[in-house]
This record gives C-alpha cells, sequence and structure tokens, in this order.
C-alpha cells in the first residue's frame, strides 16, 4: 500500500495510511469514519453517533463509554484521570471507557456552559464559562479546577441511566442500582446494560442535584491505574501535531530575527527560489520569514541557504553577564514589590547576635519538549482549520481567527497529542500564528510549519533567570530572629499578563514564599521582588517560579540550620508548627528515608519541603561526590500529599518525571545569551539527564484527603535543593547558582 | 534521484535528493510518522530504527547510504505491538507524553537482540536516547521485565 512511484497519488495514500494509523483524530471535520489503530485504539475523535447524557459522556449500544475531555494530553495523564472521575460516579465499566477531545470550536459555538442548561437553578457549585469549561492545561489545575463538574456529570448521567431502567421496568428508581455499566433491580434480580438504556437515559432531565461519594468509598479513582492510550505510545500510531499528513499538504519552516526584538532589513530570495522543492519564500512579519516546500527537508535546505541580513535592533549587546549586572542591580532598587511581611525584619537582623547572608542565581532555561514547535493550517472556503499540539484548546482558537482575520465561528481546532508541554504549549500561540498566515498564501493548500530544534530553543519563552539575596538573624540560642529576601528576576506576568501586577509586585516572582506556601513561622520576615526585566521572553517552565526560589528557600534554610547548629531535618520541623501539612509530608519523607540513620560510607543526605501548585512535597536526596568531585545522585525519596489521589499510577509517573527534569536543570540546565541571542540551541549544549544518572526514586503518596491539589508541576521545586544540600553534607561546599556543571566539587 | 528501500519488510521507491536524511524520507516521503524529530544532530534518539537489526538514529543517515540495508521502524517492530519490549512497555505504563518512546523501545529492543541478559548496566551504557517527561525508571524496569520474559 505505501509503495507509491506516482507521487501525485502519494500524499492521498499517505494521508489515508496515517489517518487509519492515528486512531481518528485526522479524520475530524473530514467525516471520514477512522479506522482503528492497530486494533489498540482507546481513543476515539468526537461523537455524535448516540446522543449525551450529560454534555461529557456518550454511551454506545455495546456499553462502550466515550468521556469528553476537555483538557489535553502531554504525558500529564488527563485524558485516563478526567475520565476516571467521571466514571467513578457514572459506576461504569472502566474497561469499556474511551476517552476523546472536546473540540475547542464546538466548546465555544455551543455557548451556554453545560451545567447552566443542565442544572438550571442548581447552586452554582462551580462557574463553567463555556460549554465544557476551561480548556486551558497548566498550573496543575486540570483535576483541582474540574473534578467537581466531572463527578457530578458523572452522577447526574448514572442516574439518569437509572430512571430510564427503572421507566422501562415501571419500578420505583429507588430499586434500582447501578454498578460496572449494569443496572439492577433488585427486588426482582433485573438486569440491563448502559448501552441498552442510553438513548432513553439522553431524553430524561438531568437531576439538579445530586450526592457525590465519598472518595474513602472510591473504587476506580484512588487507584493505580495505567494510561489510557499507552498502547497507542508503544507501536507509533499516536499522532502528535507533528504528525498530521493532509491531501496536497506543503511544508514550511521558518527563521526569526535571533536577536529577540530585532527585524528582517533584507532578503535575497532569488539564491533559493529555484532550489528543489521550494514554492515561496514568504516574510510573515517583519521578523519572520518562512520558506514553504514539498517537503520539510526541502524547505530546511533552502532556508539555510537563504541570505538573510537582519536589523538586529538595540539588543544586539546584551549578553548573560550583562543581565546578571542589570539584576545585580536590582538588590539596591527603591521600588521593589512586597509580600509576606511579618514585624520588622530589618531591625532584627541588624540587632540580631548572628547573622549570615547569600546570594543565589539560576539562568534562563528553555522547556525543550521534545516534540518541536508545529502547527499544520489550512485556510479555504472562509474558513480555517488547524492542527495543533496545544496546552489551550481555547487560545488556540482565538489565535487561528486572529491570525487569520475570521470570526470564531469559522474556525476549527484539531486537538493533537503533545509531544510535551512544560509551559511552552500553553499561551504561546506563535506556531499558530505563523501556520495560519503561511496557510493564507498556499491558495487552500495546507501547510505544516515545523520549528527546527535550533529554531525552537533560540525562540523559547525561558524561565527567567533571577537572583535573590537572603539574610538571616539569629539570637545567641541560633533560634532565628529574622529573615529578609529580596528577588530580583525578571517578570513573566510583565511579558504576558501585566493587569496581574498591583503595587510594582508580580506576586508570581515570589511563588514559594508567599504567607500561604511558606510554611515556616518567623517572627520577622520580609520578603520583597524588585522587578528586572530582559529582552529575553520568558514563560511559564513546570513549576514556573517555584522552581528556582524553592531552590534558593530550602538551600539558604539549609544554611541557617548549619549556622544554627542545629539539624536540617529538625530545624525545619520546628519552624513548621503552624504549616501542618509542610510538616506532616517532611516527617514521613524523613521517615521513610531513614533520616538520622546511619548511611554506608561516603553517602550523604540532604532534605527539603515544598508546597507548589496546590500540593506539598518533602524529599531526602542521598549523595555520593567522590575526592575529584564526581556526583553521584543515589537516591530521592519522595513523600506527596496532593490532597485527593485520584490516580496512583500517574502521581508516580508525575514524581518520577520530576526528579529527572528537575535534575536535568540542577546539573546542565542554561540558555546562555550572547550578542542578544539564545546560545544554546540543541541539546549537543542544553544537555538533560540521560538515564545513566537516573537516582533510585521512591514515592510515597499520602493524600490527607481534604484538598484537592495538583501533581503535574509540584514535584519538580524541592528536588534540586535537597540535592544540593545533600552535597554540602558531602563536601562543605554550598552550592549557590545553577547549573552544577559549572561547579568543583572536588576536594581542595 | 530513485531509491529502492527496504522498510518493515516491504520495498518502497522513492525519489528524493540523495542527501535527504531517511528521516524526513519515512516521515514526510512515506507517511511512516512514528519514527520522530526531535534535533536533528543525533543527540536526542527519537527518530532510532533498525539498520539491519542494529539501532540507528535516521536523522544521521542519507537516504543515499542506505543501500540494501533492512530498515525497520516502530511499526514493523511486531504487527500487533507483540514484541517483549512493548508488552513490558505496556505491562509497567512506561510513556507519559510517549513521543521518544518510538525511539526508545526501537533501542530497548535493538539492546534486547544483542544481550539477551542485559544488566542495569548495559542499560546505563546502551540507552542513550533523551526522554523530557522522564520516563528512565521505567524504560529501565521495562527492559529488564522484557529480559525476564524473553
Amino acid at each position: 500500500m505505501t509503495t507509491a512511484t506516482d507521487h501525485t497519488n502519494l500524499s492521498r495514500r499517505a494521508f489515508l495510511l496515517a489517518a487509519g494509523a492515528a486512531a481518528g483524530s485526522l479524520t475530524l471535520g473530514f467525516g471520514t469514519k477512522p479506522a482503528a489503530a492497530n486494533g489498540a485504539a482507546n481513543y476515539a475523535p468526537f461523537t455524535t453517533s448516540t446522543p449525551e447524557i450529560t454534555s461529557w459522556i456518550v454511551i454506545q449500544p455495546d456499553d462502550t463509554t466515550i468521556i469528553r475531555v476537555a483538557r489535553s494530553e502531554m504525558g500529564q495523564g488527563a485524558l485516563t484521570a478526567l475520565p476516571m472521575l467521571v466514571a467513578e460516579e457514572l459506576e461504569c465499566d472502566w474497561n469499556k471507557v474511551k476517552a476523546e477531545f472536546a473540540p475547542p470550536s464546538e466548546n465555544y459555538s455551543r455557548k451556554v456552559a453545560w451545567r447552566a442548561k443542565a442544572q438550571k437553578g442548581a447552586p452554582a457549585s462551580h462557574e463553567l464559562v463555556t460549554h465544557w469549561g476551561a480548556m486551558s492545561t497548566g498550573g496543575s489545575r486540570g483535576t483541582r479546577d474540574s473534578q467537581l463538574y466531572l463527578r457530578e456529570s458523572g452522577a447526574m448521567a448514572r442516574t439518569m441511566l437509572i430512571e430510564a431502567a427503572a421507566k422501562d421496568w415501571n419500578v420505583p428508581t429507588a430499586e434500582c442500582t447501578a454498578a460496572a455499566s449494569v443496572i439492577t433491580h433488585t427486588p426482582s434480580g433485573r438486569k440491563t446494560t448502559y448501552g441498552k438504556v442510553a438513548v432513553a437515559a439522553a431524553g430524561i432531565t438531568p437531576p439538579t442535584r445530586v450526592t457525590l461519594k465519598d472518595p474513602k468509598t472510591w473504587r476506580i479513582c484512588g487507584k493505580s491505574v495505567r494510561q489510557i492510550n499507552a498502547p497507542l505510545k508503544v507501536n507509533g500510531s499516536l499522532a502528535y501535531g507533528i504528525d498530521v499528513r493532509l491531501p496536497d499538504m506543503l511544508y514550511a519552516t521558518i527563521a526569526q530575527c535571533p536577536v529577540f526584538g530585532g527585524n528582517i532589513k533584507s532578503i535575497d530570495d532569488a539564491k533559493i527560489k529555484t532550489m528543489p522543492g521550494v514554492r515561496q519564500v514568504a516574510r510573515l512579519t517583519d521578523s519572520t520569514v518562512v520558506v514553504i516546500a514539498d517537503s520539510f527537508w526541502q524547505a530546511k535546505k533552502a532556508l539555510e541557504a537563504l541570505p538573510i541580513t537582519w536589523d538586529e535592533g538595540p539588543n544586539a549587546k546584551v549578553t548573560s553577564a550583562s543581565i546578571a549586572e542589570f539584576q545585580i542591580a536590582g538588590f539596591a532598587a527603591t521600588n521593589a514589590g512586597v509580600t509576606n511581611q511579618a514585624g520588622d525584619a530589618l531591625g532584627a537582623i541588624d540587632n540580631a547576635a548572628r547573622k549570615i547572608e547569600a546570594e543565589y542565581h539560576t539562568p534562563f532555561l528553555d522547556h525543550a519538549n521534545m516534540e518541536p514547535m508545529n502547527c499544520t493550517a489550512k485556510v479555504a472556503d472562509g474558513k480555517v482549520e488547524v492542527w495543533v499540539s496545544s496546552q489551550n484548546g481555547e487560545a488556540a482558537h482565538a489565535a487561528a481567527a486572529e491570525a487569520a482575520g475570521v470570526k470564531l465561528e469559522q474556525v476549527y481546532v484539531h486537538k493533537m497529542h503533545l509531544g510535551g508541554g512544560l509551559g511552552r504549549r500553553g499561551s504561546y500561540n506563535d506556531p499558530i500564528h505563523y501556520a495560519v498566515l503561511a496557510a493564507k498564501r498556499t491558495n487552500g493548500r495546507p501547510v505544516k510549519l515545523v520549528y527546527t530544534r535550533e529554531e525552537d530553543m533560540s525562540h523559547g519563552f525561558y524561565r527567567p533567570a533571577s537572583r535573590v539575596i537572603m539574610r538571616s538573624g539569629f539570637d545567641d540560642k541560633g533560634t532565628p530572629t529574622g529573615v529578609h529576601i529580596r528577588i530580583a528576576g525578571q517578570s513573566i506576568n510583565a511579558w504576558h499578563f501585566p493587569d496581574r501586577i498591583k503595587d510594582n509586585l508580580d506576586p508570581a516572582q515570589a511563588n514559594g514564599f508567599h504567607k500561604e506556601d511558606f510554611g515556616y513561622a518567623f517572627p520577622n520576615l520580609r520578603v520583597e521582588v524588585a522587578m528586572r526585566n530582559t529582552h529575553v521572553p520568558v514563560g511559564v517552565w513546570r513549576s514556573v517560579n517555584s522552581s528556582q526560589n524553592s531552590f534558593y528557600k530550602e538551600s539558604f534554610v539549609d544554611e541557617m540550620a548549619h549556622a544554627a547548629g542545629k539539624d536540617p531535618f529538625e530545624f525545619r520541623r520546628g519552624l513548621l508548627a503552624n504549616a501542618p501539612k509542610h510538616k506532616r509530608v517532611l516527617e514521613i519523607a524523613a521517615e521513610r528515608a531513614g533520616w538520622g540513620k546511619p548511611l554506608p560510607a561516603g553517602v550523604f543526605r540532604g532534605i527539603a519541603v515544598e508546597n507548589a501548585y496546590g500540593s506539598y512535597q518533602a524529599v531526602v536526596a542521598e549523595v555520593s561526590v567522590t575526592d575529584r568531585g564526581a556526583l553521584k545522585v543515589l537516591r530521592i525519596v519522595n513523600a506527596i500529599d496532593c490532597g485527593h489521589a485520584v490516580n496512583t499510577n500517574i502521581i508516580e509517573q508525575q514524581m518520577q518525571g520530576s526528579v529527572v527534569m528537575a535534575m536535568s536543570a540542577l546539573l546542565y540546565g542554561e540558555n546562555r545569551v550572547d550578542r542578544g541571542r539564545v546560545v544554546d540551541t540543541n541539546f549537543d549544549t542544553y544537555q538533560l539527564l540521560r538515564i545513566d544518572e537516573v537516582p533510585v526514586i521512591e514515592n510515597h503518596i499520602v493524600p490527607s484527603f481534604d484538598f484537592w491539589g495538583g501533581i503535574g508541576e509540584a514535584g519538580v521545586p524541592p528536588i534540586a535543593p535537597a540535592i544540593c544540600n545533600a552535597i554540602f553534607a558531602a563536601t562543605g561546599k554550598r552550592i549557590r547558582s545553577l547549573p552544577l556543571k559549572h561547579h568543583n566539587l572536588a576536594k581542595a | 534521484m530513485p531509491f529502492k528501500l527496504t522498510i518493515n519488510d516491504k520495498q518502497h521507491d522513492v525519489d528524493v535528493d540523495p542527501e535527504t536524511p531517511l528521516l524526513w524520507v519515512l516521515r514526510d516521503t512515506i507517511g511512516l510518522t512514528g519514527t520522530k524529530y526531535g534535533c536533528g544532530i543525533a543527540q536526542c534518539g527519537a527518530c532510532t530504527v533498525h539498520v539491519n537489526g542494529d539501532a540507528q538514529r535516521s536523522c544521521q543517515i542519507a537516504v543515499k547510504d542506505v543501500g540494501e540495508a533492512k530498515i525497520t521502524t516502530i511499526e514493523g517492530l511486531s504487527p500487533d505491538s507483540s514484541h517483549p519490549i512493548q508488552k513490558a512497555w505496556l505491562a509497567i505504563d512506561v510513556p507519559q507524553c510517549g513521543y521518544c518512546q518510538s525511539g526508545m523501545i526501537m533501542a530497548a529492543a535493538a539492546l534486547l537482540k544483542e544481550k539477551t541478559k542485559p544488566t542495569s548496566k548495559d542499560i546505563d551504557e546502551r540507552i542513550t536516547n533523551l526522554c523530557r517527561c522522564g520516563t528512565y525508571t521505567r524504560v529501565r524496569a521495562a527492559i529488564l521485565e522484557a529480559a525476564k520474559q524473553a
């Protein structure tokens, strides 16, 4: 089937192949029935074959239960965990569940939030603005913000299905129960299945009130459940954005001015117009040029050969060193915003019997998702279609409409699986914007825009570079009397959401230092943030500012413990009297790691605790460092309290992944800036952790059942400080800047 | 320039620039999109395929150099995800986002072919692919599990 010498037919045949393999997500909008993906598909396109029972559930005659997911799937398990919340209350057979994305376009076109429609007059326990609610997937919010309406939808649908069966049998609903997609009339023992009564149930008015289960009685949730679409990830059939193939599709790749803020002065497109496969050389914006060709490789070769003269603008001389100097000046800035103030920290430190002070800093970091930025767009017949791996279906919808200059009604967004998100694919819609601009020039032919890795990493929205000075005073018994923290760094919100900045304070810059998440009780405390914004675009990077602030805070608290001559665990524990959830995970991690018990010769421990993105985590790290300075991270013991644990398998995956991502940043991560541009643009110098460096990771999932946390980001922040604190224990060297590759850990 | 390629035991006639990396011939010309682009410089291994049974990074192989070699991609590893590595991958639920997993599985399958009982040290030395989600702990467990089952 794939042997093709006739190239006019090749793309059509290849499309059919890809569509079949992709389990249907590519066929959305084409009216084509999707083929099964190697018999393993547990993922379906938007289904309208049988009527909805609430907007979230479609049950087919064979009991196949399709549950819609508004959020995106980037490996964090939304496509599994969110349907579990529905299924738990629905009482369906989990093995019959398939998940599908709710389309962003329909989320908009249906206008009314499903609950408002379904539950008129009921107390609005959770406001949904659009039909299926927010599609934005980030901030570890997926479960926390949707659990209530998802569980309610399941309970409502269960009630409707039971009512349909009871009507059919002419018995009271109270005599009927449901379990595993089977409804039973208890007195008579009569049974029917969800699939048989689904159509009737869809016609029943949804109940206005439902009672939800006590999470302690969950049967599907709270367990270790495998990710629903894993079978498509082991045979290559899952379609990510970059895998889209459409009839007559063209390929494009992009160059943006390497210096942020610079523009194109001139291009000499005559030099490449006759290269094989080249269709167009298009300046999409003042700073952006694409080559559109018959294949990606042709587009890439041509773009590399294109003579471009840049007008690099005023930022062409900026370097990492000049940025450091600028941010250091923030330590003395008089306009810093203040958060979390108690007593008189400055006075207490001035009058302290003993004081310590330390300066820390961290560099810019790219997200480096394995799937490079890409988007496929088709602009034809007054309609715009985009295929994109986005963390935010609604933002993608809006971005496509804006780039095309059309109304939202004219846009259809195909949500593709993400080859990683990490924050990069949230609010930043650059590939959508450029793909649509390119597709406007190709007379209806779809264009797949793919960034090279170098282009992707040269134009990221980086974790901001930042610095901090922390000072602490102690009385003569070693008790802290005051702590003063001054952060000087770049604000993400200044770049993207300036209205979130009040009184010179971007609160996100102080993540982890706020009253709500800080945990430690100091009688005198002052946390200040001096905004020092650069020309480098910044963005949310898994765990956002917490990823750096936890390194600062938990390393400095360790310095304080040592200055006070106290055990780092006991010192923290003593300061967490008013923060029971911090304290609990700290104690659990210490206990499970055997804190205080002897270690093998040459092995040393460090500890850290954090509250980030909704959850509480403590970490004990064990390391060894040779005399020549070779570091080995041997073991990580995590204790995580995410409130309710919906799927312990996914939580464990996220914790394992968090350790790896945090260690990549700790050991290697930096995007240096020189001549106004990012220097590290591929994995040769932007190194990531490989398998041989991964420690033993033990995860203790200890939900406290009284809040809804989050798991996507919580795991990252305390890993680096726990390891650095262990390095201090091993070597006496305090790591105050990252990455570690610049530090010599050898014995002096 | 025309080339005859043997991919997953089928012959494919393609007409492309001889310097085109095998990766892009697989993905764009033939439509086997299971093999992924990650870096283009042999760092990440997302493009790993088997060339005569050996794990190779297809972004570094010009199509003109493929010759008669038998190429196996993730789509051809087994007809029904029944390769011991694929079975272990599912049993242990290795993938997160899944993007690097085709390459990771191909690297693991090649290792298992060469060493039926790989040690953890063999895995350290031979599995050099990058995974940004950090599935490494389960990758290791799945390779050891597959070796046990094989």
